[in-house]
């Protein structure tokens, strides 16, 4: 069993110790024997995922470069389009459909020599904090598996957890990458909107949306961060300067550095004593390692969750308005298109999906416009000025990644209001646009995972890898929890 | 509650949903409480505060005008719930009476 990084795959398969071909099928057989329990593959695509392992190995052989990540088995949130490979959302509506193209961060990280083994289940449409919105069934969270994986990113959370593969991709909305990373005690890292590509991703809240890595260190976190990074000319949204390379930056300490705690995110009663207590002690660590440790305050991010959850569902609304039945995906006939429409979609959607258009299409329609979008919009403006404020006083800012600790499996599902408070810590970052970490900090008593966050300005990437890898150098990370592993076989 | 049953079902009908009973009762009290929660923002100040709509100041992406290459129609079409003739077939979407293309003459 490994829990091997992938830049430690990485350079065994480039200087041919190891074939990539080998690697792979480790991977597949680690799925196979764990992931009955796990549940945090939709599909894996063996034949596929061999033949690309045999171009990296001639390549090696042949003297070429098979790229930084050659060989890395890695899992792709299903919400990322791959050709010809079933892409569903986590939906009905979307079973069965292929797609005629692939996401750009897909397509860049298989150029840096990565192999894609398969898809990960997460929350339908990437609306969830806990993956059990998923139309396929729940993953379960590798170190419980009575408990969830957190969400919507769940499925490529427990696939790294687990120690299935190192490295996956998730999508980051309103904290789809951080918060399942905290609740498996990974890495999960949102970049700057507009640094990755989104084309091929299938939208959920097209101002907010981002893809990043998820892996089980930070310096791999920044060299899949590299890798899929840089301007897109098939997204109008990406950010046209150059994206350095970051890697060079990790220098595993924080001397020097300024974190920030945010006040209004990380003290009061929706946080587990255990959670705010490992947060403590990490930045006791810090400050015993020569960095600084200052209070700072948002005052209007008590008011981002409520904004968010405006300001995402109208947009998704709009943009799940192409679930029609009529073009690709699920089509229930009716007698006239626009029955056909609506039984499509109420045959297609699952619950948490109808809520999120309803409330979306609710807050977009006449009469209300104003008083809820509109009025969230500027609450969006007041959260981006708070920030800039706080970068004022320090370098980075931080905060517990989620408030709690993995919840168990139904805890929350009746309760949508209860489920959203999960992304209590992660959303002002995603409303501002700026990019974010979350890395392991301790267990509770039942040695469940818990997060710390790690937030910078636009752009200061490089900075935000720096401050993580110092923290982690801090406080260790947490080994794969390897279900489906008999014991005595574990190395 | 600030949703009534009638307002569910009237956006449900804006949002191409076709709700059941349970659903249309379920949703009225949980939007309700989603709606009163988020409503607190109306407290806030932002007299003189300008929206933001996206975090990024870039606006008119704009790029030559060059034809490239465009992805195959078949493998659009072996996606399509129905087709026919290289079409996507749909149902009818104007009835008899509004005439036009599809209206019976």
């Amino acid at each position: 069993m490994t829990s091997e990084t992938a830049l430690e795959i990485a350079r065994s398969v480039r200087s041919g110790d190891r074939s990539a071909v080998d690697v792979v099928t480790e991977a597949l057989a680690r799925i196979e024997a764990g992931d009955r329990d796990v549940a945090a593959f939709l599909r894996t695509t063996p034949a596929r995922s061999l033949e690309a392992a045999r171009r990296i190995d001639s390549l090696v052989s042949g003297g070429g470069d098979p790229g930084p990540l050659a060989g890395v088995p890695v899992a792709v949130k299903d919400v990322l389009c791959t050709e010809g490979v079933e892409t569903t959302c986590g939906s009905k509506i979307l079973a069965g459909w292929e797609p005629p193209y692939t996401a750009t961060a897909v397509t860049r990280l298989e150029a840096a020599g990565a192999v894609v083994v398969g898809k990960t289940n997460m929350d339908e449409f990437a609306m969830g904090s806990s993956t059990e919105n998923s139309a396929f069934g729940p993953t379960r969270n590798p170190h419980d598996l009575e408990r969830v994986p957190g969400g919507s990113s769940g499925g490529s959370a427990a696939a790294v957890a687990a120690g299935f593969v190192p490295v996956a991709l998730g999508s980051d909305t309103g904290g789809s990458i951080r918060q399942p990373a905290s609740l498996c005690g990974i890495v999960g890292m949102k970049p700057t909107y507009g640094r990755v590509s989104r084309y091929g991703l299938v939208a959920f809240a097209s101002s907010l949306d981002q893809i990043g890595p998820m892996t089980l260190d930070v310096a791999d976190a920044a060299a899949v961060y590299t890798a899929i990074a840089g301007h897109d000319p098939l997204d109008a949204t990406s950010i046209p300067d150059v994206s350095p390379d970051v890697k060079g930056d990790l220098h595993d300490d924080v001397e020097g550095l300024t974190f920030g705690v945010i006040r209004e995110l990380s003290e009061g009663d929706a946080f587990d004593p255990a959670v705010l207590e490992a947060f403590r002690r990490t930045l006791a660590a810090i400050e015993g390692a020569g960095g600084r440790v200052v209070e700072v305050s948002l005052p209007s991010a008590e008011h981002a969750l409520s904004a968010y959850y405006l300001i995402a569902p109208a947009e998704a609304s709009s943009n799940l308005a192409r679930f029609d039945g009529m073009r690709y995906g699920l089509r229930i006939e009716g007698d006239s298109a626009e029955e056909t429409n609506r039984r499509t979609r109420e045959a297609g959607f699952g619950d948490e999906v109808k809520r999120r258009i309803m409330l979306g299409t609710y807050a977009l329609s006449a009469g209300y416009y104003d008083a809820y979008y509109a009025k969230a919009q500027r609450v969006r403006t007041l959260v981006i000025r708070d920030f800039v404020d706080a970068y004022s006083e320090a370098d980075v800012l931080c905060s517990p990644t989620s408030p709690t600790v993995a919840f168990g499996l139904g805890e929350r599902l009746d309760n949508p209001l209860a489920m959203y408070q999960s992304d209590l810590c992660t959303i002002p970052t995603n409303l501002a646009g700026h990019p974010a970490i979350s890395v392991w900090c301790g267990d509770d008593a039942s040695g469940l995972p818990i997060g710390f966050q790690v937030l910078a300005p636009e752009l200061e990437e490089a900075r935000l890898f720096r401050a993580a890898a110092g923290v982690e150098a801090l406080v260790g990370f947490k080994e794969p929890a390897c279900p489906g592993v008999l014991p005595g076989e574990g190395a | 509650m600030s949703i009534t049953r009638e307002d569910v079902v009237h956006v449900a009908r804006l949002a191409r949903l076709e709700l059941s009973e349970d659903e249309i009762e379920q949703f009225a009290v949980q939007l309700s409480d989603i709606i009163d929660h988020a409503a607190r923002i109306q407290a806030l100040d932002t007299e003189g505060v300008e929206p933001t709509a996206h975090p990024l100041p870039l606006s008119n992406i704009l790029r030559d005008d060059e034809p490239g290459s465009t992805l195959d129609r078949e493998v659009f079409l072996s996606q399509a719930p129905a087709c026919e003739d290289g079409y996507v077939k749909v149902p009818r979407i104007l009835d008899d009476s509004a005439g036009g293309p599809g209206g019976g003459t």
